[in-house]
């Protein structure tokens, strides 16, 4: 049995919540991202966000699968700030839905200026609306550095480090994550993030308290079964199976309960 | 954090080296392959003078250090150290590696 907190089931085909189902995934949470493209209008993404809050919980209770969401304008579509400020002002109109867990996945892309203020407006608007956050940390060379300048922001911003996930640490991000007392989140991803077997090490090396394992699986090479085969990494190495279902299970569980919403059946 | 020197995964070393030896092996030998195909593709001859590969090279090097954290100190090599956000985006996606030249 799993929780996979951060899956982008819009890009998937319905096969895959079939295979998620019967690998023991029980919920899931998407985060609201990138389509690959810009999109030209707030309209686009208010018929997003009814995909995100009406269509996909449908899709994955087929399955048994409860679907939750969080809603924003990603970083790479914040360096146009008037789209994005109007964006901002139509997430509160689906805050109230019942699948939505807050506000994400916000943070930084190319850590620029106009995606720091954006970033900085969102946290705003979650600190308003007594939402949970979801950060996307940068790729690649922009990790190391957007991640210190998100946490720098989340401090200045007074926010409850226990209401915060920081998504996509690696070796470089994960200790400055926990040191501050926020939630860390591995993406077990093929070439660009942790594969299985480093987020394994990471466990080994940083322990399992406030940190968790997601697929990301979206439109680019990602596997929506990562969490389970990160899972048989664990098995493999003789962890226990207390700790597997630690790291995979109640950790979300537990953050994602603060929302008040999260569920792990579907009704 | 626990010591990277403390005893965390739960196999021992000669089971470590029997699980794991013969697909990093596989992974060196990519490396290897790697650099040789940048050798022979069509271009300036001589020495690759590409930011991304100086950091690979780096990166390389790296690995025979002593002592555990190689994997947090590659990460670092590839990673932008500035403390600044930039004016503006100049594109969607990531190199792998920071180019210095960004900076100047």
């Amino acid at each position: 049995m799993y929780i996979d907190p951060h899956v982008h089931m819009v890009s998937r085909t319905t096969d895959d919540y079939e295979r998620m189902a019967l690998a023991g995934c029980v919920a899931i949470t998407e985060p609201a991202f990138w389509a690959g493209y810009d999109r030209s209008s707030a309209q686009g993404f208010f018929d997003y966000f009814r995909t995100l809050t009406d269509y996909e919980p449908l899709r994955a209770k087929q399955y048994g699968i409860a679907h939750h969401t969080w809603l924003c304008i990603n970083p790479k579509e914040a360096e146009d700030l008037g789209l994005a400020r109007e964006v901002l002002e139509i997430i509160p109109d689906f805050l109230e839905k019942p699948n939505v867990l807050g506000i994400g996945e916000i943070g930084l892309n190319k850590n620029s200026r106009n995606e720091l203020k954006i970033f900085e407006e969102h946290v705003d608007l979650a600190k308003r609306h007594d939402q949970m956050i979801l950060i996307h940390t940068p790729h690649l060379e922009d990790k190391l550095k957007g991640t210190r300048l998100i946490l720098d922001a989340l401090e200045n911003a007074g926010v409850d480090p226990g209401q915060v996930l920081v998504d996509h640490v690696e070796e470089h991000t994960v200790e400055l994550v926990l040191d501050r007392g926020f939630w860390a989140g591995m993406t077990l991803y093929p070439d660009t993030k942790c594969t299985p077997q480093r987020a394994a090490d990471i466990f080994e090396i940083y322990g399992q308290e406030r940190i968790w394992i997601n697929s990301a699986g979206d439109w680019g090479p990602s596997d929506p079964l990562a969490v389970p085969k990160c899972q048989q990494e664990l098995r493999a190495r003789g962890h226990f199976e207390e700790m597997i279902r630690k790291v995979s299970y109640d950790n979300p569980l537990g953050f994602l309960s603060q929302s008040g919403k999260f569920r792990t059946t579907v009704e | 954090m626990t010591s990277m020197n403390e005893p965390t995964c739960p196999m021992d070393r000669e089971a470590v080296i029997a699980r794991y030896f013969l697909e990093h092996r596989a992974k060196l030998i990519d490396l290897a392959s790697f650099l040789d195909r940048i050798d022979r593709a069509s271009g300036d001859a001589g020495t690759v003078q590409d930011f991304r590969i100086d950091a690979f090279r780096e990166g390389i090097r790296e690995l025979l250090s002593e002592g555990p954290g190689r994997a947090r100190r590659v990460q670092e090599i590839f990673s932008d150290q500035s403390t600044e956000p930039i004016d503006e985006a100049p594109m969607k996606g990531a190199l792998g590696a920071f180019n210095p030249e960004e900076n100047d």
